[in-house]
């Protein structure tokens, strides 16, 4: 498909990056200062691009919806980064890393890609001490390193449990930096609503002042969207309450293709809902599984006397209880890679063993954990035939050494004291691996136009692992974009300013204009959050954790409905002209509801489970894997590219054919 | 349960605002402070009425972005949290809800609930960074060791998410514990030292600018704060600035 | 330096060295006045070595009056300084629930102890002046005898009931003020080490010195 040229660069694998490096186009430094850029997004990826590029001297404008760029979600991220720095001198190393993650990833990412990310993985530890991230560090002073997401090394890099906050307060002071200096303008409380394409290159956007209203016109030689994932197409999801698909979606409409946006990575570990009332879903950290054991009632019978709160989970006796993942994947038991676990909960519920009023959770019991920690303690201390008071005394201790913050968060949310009674979980959407089709340099199908972040699809493949998206974001933004974007801007050097009074300015604020005039004078009946839980619904029942050709082609039906009557029946009050949250809700909903409609075309055509989509149509028959996921690599080891014709329903399928060369394929077996 | 609340509107930053009074009926004891302002919200939606607008966006105590003084505490009765991980158990059938925004001159409503923090941005820009150039290569990681105890404080410091709850709770509306929260953070690490007197007297002479208030010490702030950002933040500040003004004259 | 004196830091620290100066002073104070309970010559003796010394006189007087005069001026500004940082009050302002009443109030305490200052002023520093330098006896004596005046005049003060009630309740605000004031100041200059024993240090202080000088008022109503 000479469509998409992933513009890989020859040589061993090892080489690639530097080779490159040396080879690209630069601009020269006196050329920098007059190039614009805008950066959408100050995230990890945009905040961290946006201070290296005015650094490098160019102009940048950065924007974000939130009235800083410290709020943006990668603020929440809890365990860890990732980086081959082998400081524990446990073996690993950049082909390690690049190997676990392509693995990881069910082998749906780009080889060239990945193994960039590992190199340049421990620059971003190097970067982030320089600027006063505290990480946390052992006795002897020097950085400490914790094991993530079942992996065999301990390369996770972490603030206690704030590491993305840290890291995107790094981010965020070289802003605040740049900002100081004059080379970055931050644009804060502003939306970007269209990207505007001249004679074909991306050359500025139309972005909505969210305090006035006012639609404003930014122009630019080069565009960076970094606007983070589309997980609330679900609705329910742990990103927050702004996160959007938008900025991602109208630059897919004007030409940057879209990339295997059925990739979602539902979290196993995150606190259940309680109610229609629920507006986001808590994420509790992965590395509760290291000590927690998952299980449900065996019995039917009890499971509905807990259902029904006629039981309490500690009457239920231990040979009454299921603990599925070590029933099911003895070799790895409650450490099986998220997408396994999540799905092995939805089936348990499925069959009617939830565990709350929903029927939609299921336990993490940490009684074995104190247990055992309680018992080994005795025998440090020297404690003879301890009671059982003591042992439960002495292993809590070290229990809530270890998880005590996340046990106060559990409780202040549910109520409920997780050292007495075990903890409930139920799997909740959390990452998205696709997004916007990037080549090599981080450049969409549109010149002039990358993607960085969570918003591009790259490194992730079908499946990502855990602490490896700060990583990307970071990389991305410090040691990747900020070289290969000079590749394009060398030749914008003689362009001069791009001015905002071209037709295709014009028209793309008027089609920005008269969305917005629809919104607030159509008189609908519903609210804008009625027809997003309704979406989420029929995402979260048909393309969520298991899904089949029959209920995507009625989830495609569904949301294509939907979508006809939102556009007739929206509500939304308050005026264009002012801040108004329903407003700014509606058209983000209004592209998801379009997102989700592509989102599920691409799960229908991609008849083969890997990672985080599982197709019922394609497990394993017989054998010791009989049920599990079967990946299909003869027929889909591509990448699935769309290009936007209109509707999503008329959208055009491009492959991107993956070929490993330094890495074998292989099934993944965790039993 | 069934609650009156109390809700400062106000059209925008120019125009006068006022309390209004609404009910809302069978709120859960499970939902979070913020669910049941949405079910206030639906209500008026469905109404044909304008929603209250106020900040929110992580909904986990994260982001920074929620604020609200709620029953007169900033973030509401519970401690340790922020308004969106407050939840309704902490109240009763038939309460009254008073609901505000933060209120510092420093801090001018942009409408209802929601209110300007930009000068938050402005004192960060001052000097909460450390000059490094972000795209070079600088020394490895490992090659400065600092103690775990320095270390850890000033994780503890900047753990601070920004939110203004410390200038909501303060009588006098001052800045400090935010303030001293990234003087702090730098101050105690080896890379900081390097900038420490341009940062402190920069900063502190940004957050003087925006008008805030000064410290009486009382504690309100730290009390509020939902990261409990210690006082002894404020106190290290005060003698970085010290130390850095002498060095200066 | 400049910057030393403008900033809101500047103006604490400030107001932090003046009151551990008044503190230093009132432990001082109460030590001359504690005497007066158990010998009224000793009492008599020190008065005088205080009132004539000109260093104390001339030098340390100065010195107290500025302290206390810039003391209360800067209370007065940041307190004014303090009320302009929030021009929209909160209908509700539940202050209680994370500060205590002595921190949100010095102000208010602290217009209780000039009150009293004033009062205390009139009674004995501006006699001491008018006897001292408009009369010009610098004796110290009662006239016609040779017996020094101090102890008597302090004893008849205290003869009415209203103006030992006064006092009570000046000194009775003192320690308020000095319960959040004592370990404020010390926070103010940015010290923390010992904070603990500051802060019981400061409470010792902030009740035991008022105490003393209310049991001295007492004292010396009762024995009239
Ligand atoms: C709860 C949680 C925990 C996680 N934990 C980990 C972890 O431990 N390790 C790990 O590696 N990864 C983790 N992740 C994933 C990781 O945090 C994210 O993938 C990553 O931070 C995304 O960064 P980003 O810069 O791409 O986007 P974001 O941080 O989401 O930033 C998006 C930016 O775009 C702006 N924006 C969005 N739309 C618009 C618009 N239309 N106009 C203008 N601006 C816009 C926003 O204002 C914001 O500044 C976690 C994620 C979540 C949700
Ligand atoms: C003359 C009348 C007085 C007035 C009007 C007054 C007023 C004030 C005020 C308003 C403050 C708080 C300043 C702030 O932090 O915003 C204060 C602090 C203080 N005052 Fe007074 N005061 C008076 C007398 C005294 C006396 C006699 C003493 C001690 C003997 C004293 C000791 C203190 C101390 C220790 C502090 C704390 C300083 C700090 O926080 O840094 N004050 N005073
Ligand atoms: S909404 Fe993010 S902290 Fe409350």
């Amino acid at each position: 498909m000479a469509i998409l040229d992933s513009k890989v660069p020859e040589g061993p694998i090892k080489d690639k990056w530097t080779t490159y490096k040396d080879k690209i186009n630069l601009v020269n430094p006196a050329n920098k200062r007059h190039i614009d850029i805008i950066v959408v997004g100050t995230g990890l990826a945009g905040g961290s691009a946006a201070a290296t590029l005015a650094e490098l001297g160019y102009n940048v404008k950065a924007f974000a919806y939130q009235d800083s760029p410290r709020r943006a979600h990668s603020i929440a991220a809890q365990g860890g980064i990732n980086a081959a720095k082998n400081y524990m001198g446990d073996g690993d190393s950049n082909y390690r890393l690049f190997y676990d993650t392509v693995k990881g990833g069910d082998y749906r990412s780009r080889e060239a890609n990945v193994y960039r990310l590992a190199e340049v993985s421990g620059n971003i530890i190097d970067q982030c001490v320089a600027q006063g991230v505290p990480f946390a560090r052992d006795y002897g002073g020097l950085l400490d390193n914790r094991s993530f997401g079942g992996v065999l090394v301990s390369r996770t890099f972490y603030a206690k449990g704030q590491t993305g906050q840290q890291l995107l307060l790094g981010a965020y002071s070289a802003m605040n930096r740049q900002i100081a200096r004059g080379k970055i303008d931050m644009y804060n409380r502003h939306e970007m609503l269209d990207v505007v394409v001249v004679n074909g290159s991306a050359r500025g956007i139309i972005a909505r002042n969210l305090i006035t209203g006012e639609i404003e016109r930014h122009s630019a030689h080069a565009v960076v969207i970094a606007t983070g994932g589309y997980g609330n197409v679900y609705f329910l999801s742990t990103n927050a309450m702004g996160s959007n698909a938008t900025a991602a979606w109208k630059i897919h409409k004007k030409g940057a293709f879209f990339a295997n946006p059925c990739f979602t990575q539902i979290h196993p570990t995150c606190i259940p809902r309680t109610g229609d009332y629920q507006s986001k879903l808590t994420l509790m950290s992965e590395s509760l599984r290291n000590d927690g054991r998952i299980w449900v009632p065996a019995k039917l019978d009890d499971a509905k006397a807990l259902q029904e709160g006629r039981l309490k989970p500690t009457q239920i006796a231990e040979e009454d209880r299921d603990y599925y993942l070590e029933r099911r994947y003895p070799a790895f038991g409650n450490l099986v890679p998220r997408d396994v676990a999540s799905r092995a909960a939805k089936e348990r519920c499925d069959a009617g063993y939830g565990v709350n009023a929903t029927g939609e959770a299921v336990y993490l019991d940490f009684s074995s954990a104190i247990e055992r920690y309680g018992k080994e303690q005795a025998k440090i201390h020297n404690i003879k035939s301890p009671s059982a008071a003591k042992v439960y005394e002495l292993g809590k201790a070290i229990v809530e050494a270890k998880y005590g913050n996340l046990f106060q968060m559990y409780e202040k949310i549910v109520d409920e004291n997780p050292y007495e009674t075990p903890m409930m979980i139920y799997p909740a959407t959390h990452y998205t691996m696709g997004g916007v089709w990037v080549d090599y340099n981080l450049m969409t199908t549109v010149p002039g136009l990358y993607c960085i972040g969570e918003a591009n699809f790259s490194d992730h493949g079908a499946n990502r692992l855990g602490a490896s998206a700060l990583m990307q974001g970071l990389a991305d933004g410090y040691f990747v974009l900020p070289y290969t974007i000079g590749d394009y801007l060398s030749n914008e050097i003689r362009t001069g300013k791009i001015p905002t009074d071209s037709p295709e300015f014009d028209e793309a604020e008027k089609s920005v204009k008269d969305r917005i005039d629809f919104f607030v004078n159509n008189e609908g009946t519903n609210s804008v959050d009625y027809y997003h839980k309704k979406l989420g619904k029929i995402m979260w029942e048909k393309c969520g954790m298991s899904r089949n050709e029959k209920g995507l082609k009625e989830a495609i039906a569904e949301i294509k409905a939907l979508r006809d009557e939102f556009w007739k029946e929206v509500k939304v009050p308050g005026g264009a002209d002012e801040l108004n949250p329903e407003l700014e809700k509606a058209g983000r909903v209004a592209d998801f509801l379009e997102l989700g409609e592509l989102f599920a075309m691409d799960a229908l055509n991609r008849n083969e489970s890997c990672g985080g989509h599982f197709r019922e149509e394609s497990v394993e028959l017989d054998g010791e894997q009989k049920g599990e996921a079967k990946r299909n690599d003869t027929e889909y080891a591509y990448v699935s590219a769309w290009e936007f014709k209109g509707e999503p329903s008329d959208a055009v399928l491009h492959k991107e054919q993956l070929e490993f060369k330094d890495i074998e394929l292989k099934q993944r077996s965790y039993k | 349960m069934n609650l009156t609340l109390k809700i400062w509107r106000q059209k925008d930053s120019k125009a006068k605002g006022q309390m209004v009074e609404y009910k809302v009926t069978d709120i859960s004891e499970h939902m979070s402070f913020l669910e049941m302002m949405d079910v206030l919200n639906e209500g008026l939606v469905a109404k044909g009425e304008e929603p209250v607008a106020f900040d929110h966006d992580c909904r986990e105590g994260i982001c920074g972005m929620c604020s609200l003084q709620i029953n007169g505490e900033a973030h509401g009765p519970d401690r340790g949290i922020t308004t969106c991980q407050l939840h309704m158990r902490m109240f009763n059938d038939g309460d009254t809800i008073v609901i505000e925004p933060w209120r510092a001159a420093a801090f001018p409503v942009i409408k209802d609930l929601i209110v300007d923090r930009t000068a938050f941005e402005r004192i960060q820009q001052a000097g909460g960074y450390i000059s490094i150039n972000t795209s070079g290569n600088t020394q490895d990681a490992n090659a400065i060791p600092i103690s775990k105890e320095a270390a850890d404080k000033a994780m503890d410091a900047a753990t601070c998410i920004g939110c203004g709850a410390c200038v909501a709770a303060c009588k006098n509306a001052s800045a400090m514990l935010f303030t001293s929260a990234k003087v702090s953070q730098f101050a105690l690490l080896p890379q900081g030292r390097v900038e420490a007197t341009e940062r402190v007297m920069n900063m502190v002479k940004q957050m003087d600018l925006e008008g805030f208030g000064n410290c009486t010490n009382t504690g309100a702030c730290e009390i509020e704060c939902p990261k409990g950002i210690s006082l002894e933040n404020i106190a290290r500040m005060n003698r970085e600035y010290l130390a850095a003004s002498l060095a200066k004259s | 330096m400049s910057g030393l004196i403008k900033s809101s830091i500047a103006r604490k620290v400030a107001m932090a060295l003046s009151a551990l100066f008044l503190i230093i002073f009132l432990l001082l104070h109460f030590s001359v006045n504690f005497i007066s309970i158990f010998s009224e010559d000793a009492f008599n003796e020190a008065s005088h070595f205080m009132g004539t010394n000109p260093l104390v006189q001339f030098l340390m007087q100065p010195i107290l009056i500025l302290g206390v005069v810039f003391h209360f001026v800067m209370g007065f500004v940041l307190e004014a300084k303090n009320k302009a940082s929030r021009p929209v009050k909160y209908s509700k302002y539940n202050g209680g629930a994370s500060a205590s009443w002595m921190s949100r109030n010095m102000l208010v305490s602290g217009a209780v102890i000039l009150a009293f200052l004033g009062l205390h002023f009139y009674d004995f520093w501006v006699h001491e002046m008018t006897v001292k330098y408009v009369e010009g006896d610098m004796s110290g004596v009662i006239p016609g005898t040779e017996h020094l005046r101090y102890y008597e005049e302090m004893h008849a003060k205290f003869a009415d009931l209203w103006r030992v009630i006064f006092y009570c309740v000046g000194f009775a605000l003192l320690s308020l003020h000095l319960l959040h004031g004592f370990q404020s100041a010390f926070q103010s200059i940015g010290v923390r080490k010992f904070r603990n024993a500051i802060v019981k240090l400061g409470n010792i202080y902030a009740i035991v010195i008022p105490l003393g000088f209310i049991f001295i008022a007492l004292f010396h109503f009762i024995t009239q």
